[in-house]
């Protein structure tokens, strides 16, 4: 029987509930007494220098209330990036400032350069119109192209930074040397030049903020969409506003799906505050799905030259990367952290590769800034390897499945240290490939295959076998490497009188389903029922200070502060049990709810020993407070390595070049499950993600810096009827060796091992269909570019 | 979007005489203008939505044998009663768009539009069939001319259009991935009296004729006739989604599909 309750359960989603009746309660949703509507006014150019901005029009327009520009943001702080690089030379990263309006010059289509607030939003916008009327912006040549960003010295994003270039990292420097000589004398090397588009996030729900000051108490209030709403709270007070921190709460409610994009603070937060104040009403911004295209920080977008040195018989020998990431025209908070920290250090996969080594230019151009999207990094890495190991394989005839045997780390190396400084601490690559191999009948496959060619379909198959590090931690060595925030999480468990519990976490939950799997993990370890328990998150004045959620950290880093939290409310519980019981401590034990004295059918249930703690009648009041609540603040000592392999079968109609997914395998091994249906969504939703940026998302500028995809008219994104059903196994688990729970993330694995499977599968069909001279093709692999590849 | 007057007619005549008043627009399902308004790219005083007037809804034959649907009538209602008349036809107006769009967005609506990527031109043009206004019959042949242009004046209402049903016809769309409009679609008819093959979503002059193909499918309406063509010339888009040569090579693929489902 499988379990209907606790950890291992497939608990249905209760916030679910909410969501699909339409009662979920957004930013947007929030009327409040004596709201005002803010507009910003966005560059139309990519670049340019702001001559003057006339708002007196504007502000004589009905019902407006209040102009902004970036002159009035000129004498406060500006957003920061979260991570300092060193580049090889050992000089530090050039960080412009990120005002909250710009000032001086605009840098990108949708770039803010002022704000109107109005009594009403169609007030704001008219208004908008005539700030926009009244600013002169002498047009600059935009920098688009991150070749040409870098060889072009005169033309720059930034008057103060010479070629454009934030850093030239190297990862590890030490390693360069070693990984050259390698290269030059291993008996074959493949080289491969690919891009990985650019994608916007394109959360179902826009940004969206609401500031509120109240005069009385000098207090400020941010609602807004965030993940990670004491991250926020941090960088408004400590870098850009300077409001003492207790001054300010941040909530941020149910939000619409972030994939990354609400991570980060963005001026429009800073704005809203800064008018409240000025005001003393409530200011409300909502993004328009226009603004959401041009402003919310994008993700990937990395030009890369990857070289793969290799024995004759596929054994690797050396990894080398060449990469230009865009980080666009400002440095948004983990912008810097996210080309580099999750992306070289994964650049060995699952493999036993000796030698590595990693070069990343990061460049500025006159676009939206580039950040974490849905797998970070390593989504980058990955399709790199996958895809260059794939064209080595095929290079000297040898088969790409046991190409990757051949190198895969073995279940008796671990824990295995990478050239590249990560140290897996388990995992059982070759079980999850086999797992796959079977679940997608590739001994079938050659039948298929030629039951495609008859219908006159070119059909193929795809391998990737990634791995990607998860809960990023911990702290003091993060800190090493540049990190200017911890990585810890927390929890506080309050247990009521009557015994059941609210759980305040630092993780935020935008559609994971936090609520219900928090509450399976709580409800298993104290026996008590999954609806006693409730959790609390996003709002900084009931949770404790926890980093948020991204980087499929929650469960591991959170859920293991929630696990630590727990342990304290046993300890005290069972001195509390003790007491009542006239037992030592020592013979308490705890289990199933129920605190006993070891070999006594004497004991008390957890709702005894809660309500005693309330109303301390018999109870130790000389050694123990009264009260059942306890705090954990949990920093991992390792990052958790989840991995594994995904198998892709296409077909290629040769006429139209259009692809048909057909089927998609995935054999993941994240550790212990806690509830499988939501692991298995989230394999779901990843995988569509990823199969989005293989097959028909992609971002375009044009040369002028104009997003030519800045609607869904033009930026494709996947729907029903794009993917196939994907099957999704993750009974190959080798739990966590350092968290308590075992645990190991899943939330982006979909999107990390996805798109490098897909491309695979159809190079495989046009090398099988008898086009042997297409050995790459860029993503996306729309049927234009696929019929293109084939006429070569 | 900016303020606007609405009106919403009964009859064509209140329809024409509302639409004279200066800034007038008229309003179909709204799928594009609506979109248009919300961005601030039109600014109508007034809109007259048609959709109120009952003469100008629906699906019916003529005596001659023509499918006939009211200008005013929507993608979804095309879809159910033009079945059983022009099969090819309504499985055309049931892969417009979404089930939201089918059931707002008017055949009127999306030929006075004469979007460069839309459906209903082709089968118009494949169809020769007659664009009916308040004014005037109009044929299909001089109806569309270039993308976003047509032979309606300022005002004109499309009150109907009639189809002649053709013995045999099929048509083919091949998706712009985002959109899902046509990337380029085909729409091939045949009649007693020859062949007419319309390409929509390929030319930047909008939906044409493809000439060549009907000659040759005058002769034998076989795919082998079209395999034996090379692809039209004429003055292909190129953007994001597709090359010139791309769209060519579409063109001649969905004809020769379009035939061989046309059967
Ligand atoms: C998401 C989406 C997907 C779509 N996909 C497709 C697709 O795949 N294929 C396709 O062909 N189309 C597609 N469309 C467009 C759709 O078919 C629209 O219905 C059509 O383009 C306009 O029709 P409407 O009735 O909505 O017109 P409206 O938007 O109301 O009006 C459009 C224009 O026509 C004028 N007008 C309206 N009715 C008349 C009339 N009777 N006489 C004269 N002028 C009139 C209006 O003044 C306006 O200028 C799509 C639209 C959307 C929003």
């Amino acid at each position: 029987m499988p379990k209907d309750h606790g950890i291992g359960a497939r608990s249905k989603r209760r916030e679910d509930v909410r969501f699909l009746t339409g009662t979920g309660h957004y930013t947007d949703d929030m009327a409040m007494q004596g709201q005002t509507y803010a507009v910003m006014v966005r560059s139309t150019v990519a670049h340019g220098k702001i001559v003057s901005i006339d708002t007196s029009e504007a502000a004589a327009m009905p019902g407006v209330l209040t102009i902004f520009t970036g002159e009035d943001f000129a004498e406060v702080g500006g957003n920061p990036a979260g991570w300092l690089i060193h580049s090889r030379d050992g000089s530090p990263m050039r960080e412009p400032k990120r005002p909250v309006l710009a000032h001086g010059k605009v840098r990108h289509v949708g770039d803010a350069y002022a704000a109107v607030v109005a009594e009403t939003y169609a007030q704001a916008k008219d208004a908008a119109e005539a700030v926009a009327a009244g600013t002169v912006i002498e047009e600059l040549p935009a920098i688009v192209d991150l070749a040409a960003a870098v060889a072009n010295a005169d033309n720059r994003v930034h008057d103060e930074i010479p070629d454009n270039l934030c850093f030239d990292w190297g990862w590890i420097e030490d390693n360069r040397e070693a990984v050259d000589a390698a290269m030059k004398s291993a008996e074959h090397v493949t080289v491969l030049e690919l891009v990985n588009n650019r994608l916007v996030p394109n959360a179902m729900e826009p940004r969206s903020s609401i500031g509120e000051y109240h005069p009385a108490s000098g207090e400020y209030k941010l609602t807004t969409t965030s993940q990670n709403p004491h991250l926020t709270k941090l960088l408004v007070c400590a870098f850009v506003l300077g409001i003492p921190e207790h001054k300010l709460t941040v909530v941020a409610p149910d939000v619409g799906g972030g994939f990354g994009s609400k991570i980060y603070h963005y001026g429009e937060e800073a704005l809203v505050l800064a008018a409240a104040k000025k005001l003393g009403r409530p200011v409300r911004w909502t993004a328009e799905r226009t603004e959401s295209f041009l402003t919310d920080a994008h993700g990937r977008d990395h030009v890369t030259k990857i070289e793969v040195g290799a024995k004759k018989d596929g054994e690797i020998v050396a990894i080398r990367t060449t990469t230009l990431a865009n980080v666009g025209a400002y440095l948004s908070n983990f912008s810097t952290a996210t080309p580099t920290f999750l992306h070289g250090t994964l650049m060995a996969g699952p493999y036993k590769v000796p030698n590595v080594y990693v070069n990343l230019k990061a460049v500025f151009t006159n676009t939206a800034p580039v950040d974490a999207y849905r797998g970070a990094g390593r989504p980058e890495a990955t399709y790199s390897l996958e895809r260059a190991i794939d064209k080595m394989a095929r290079e000297l005839g040898l088969d790409p499945v046991e190409v990757r045997r051949k190198n895969l780390i073995t279940p008796d190396m671990f824990p295995y240290t990478t050239p590249v400084a990560l140290q897996y601490d388990t995992g059982n690559y070759q079980a999850t490939l086999d797992k796959a191999l079977e679940m997608a009948d590739v001994a079938g496959f050659e039948a298929r295959a030629a039951e495609s060619k008859a219908r006159g379909k070119l059909r193929g198959l795809g391998l990737s076998t990634w791995i990607e590090a998860c809960g990023i931690a911990p702290s003091h060595l993060v800190g090493q490497l540049g990190s200017r925030v911890g990585l810890y999480d927390a929890a506080t468990v309050r247990v009521s009188a009557t015994g059941t519990i609210q759980v305040m976490t630092g993780a935020h939950s935008h559609g994971q389903g936090h609520e219900t799997v928090f509450a399976q993990v709580v409800a298993e370890k104290l026996g008590i029922p999954e609806e006693n328990v409730e959790i609390v998150h996003g709002d900084t004045s009931k949770i404790p200070f926890g980093m948020g959620s991204y980087g499929s950290r929650s469960l591991a880093v959170c859920g293991s502060a929630i696990d630590r939290a727990m342990d304290k409310i046993i300890d005290k519980g069972k001195k509390i049990a003790a007491h009542m019981l006239e037992a030592s401590e020592g013979d308490i034990t705890f289990e199933n709810g129920s605190f006993a004295v070891a070999g006594t059918d004497k004991a008390k249930s957890f709702g005894e020993i809660a309500f005693s703690a309330y109303v301390p009648h018999n109870y130790p009041l000389e050694t123990l407070e009264p009260g059942l609540e306890e705090t954990a603040f949990y920093d991992p000592n390792n990052f958790t390595y989840p991995a594994g392999a995904y198998l892709c079968e296409v077909e290629v109609d040769p006429d139209t070049g259009s692809v048909d997914i057909l089927s998609f395998t995935c054999a993941d091994d994240f550790g212990n499950v806690m509830n499988p249906m939501v692991v298995e969504g989230q394999v779901h939703g990843g995988v569509v993600q990823g199969i989005g940026q293989a097959m028909i998302e992609h971002t375009a500028y044009d040369e002028t810096g104009q997003l030519l995809t800045a609607s869904y008219m033009d930026y494709a994104m996947p729907r029903a009827d794009d993917v196939p059903m994907v099957t999704v196994d993750h009974s190959c688990a080798t739990p966590c060796t350092h968290n308590p729970l075992g645990v190991k993330g899943c939330g982006e694995a979909g999107a990390i091992g996805s798109p490098p499977a897909v491309v695979n599968a159809v190079i495989d069909a046009l090398q099988r269909g008898g086009y042997a001279h297409v050995t790459h093709i860029d993503m996306p692999l729309t049927p234009s570019r696929v019929w293109a590849a084939m006429r070569g | 979007m900016y303020n606007f007057e609405f009106a919403k007619p009964a009859t064509i005549g209140e329809a024409v005489s509302a639409l004279s008043s200066e800034g007038a627009q008229a309003l179909g399902g709204g799928q594009t203008l609506l979109p248009t308004m919300k961005q601030r790219l039109a600014a109508p005083e007034t809109l007259v939505s048609l959709t109120g007037i009952s003469e100008m809804k629906g699906v019916c034959l003529s005596d001659a044998g023509e499918v006939c649907v009211g200008g005013a009538t929507t993608h979804a209602t095309v879809a159910a009663e033009a079945a059983a008349h022009y099969p090819a036809l309504a499985a055309l107006a049931g892969r417009i768009g979404d089930p939201a769009v089918r059931n707002r967005g008017t055949i009127g609506g999306s030929l006075a539009n004469n979007d460069p990527s839309a459906c209903y031109p082709a089968a118009a043009l494949a169809s020769g069939a007659t664009i009916k206004t308040n004014a005037r019959d109009i044929a299909a042949d001089d109806y569309f001319q270039g993308m976003f242009t047509t032979a309606l004046d300022e005002g004109e209402i499309i009150t109907e259009v009639r189809f002649p049903v053709p013995e045999k016809a099929n048509y083919q769309k091949f998706l712009q991935p985002a959109s899902r409009f046509a990337l380029v679609g085909v729409f091939v008819a045949k009649y007693a009296d020859g062949v007419r093959v319309a390409v929509t979503g390929a030319s930047s002059d909008g939906v044409f004729r493809w000439t060549e193909a009907e000659e040759a499918l005058n002769g034998s309406f076989t795919k082998d006739a079209i395999d034996a063509l090379s692809p039209p010339d004429g003055d292909m888009i190129a953007d994001l989604h597709g090359s010139a040569a791309y769209r060519a090579h579409l063109v001649k693929v969905l004809t020769g599909r379009a035939v061989a489902a046309a059967g």
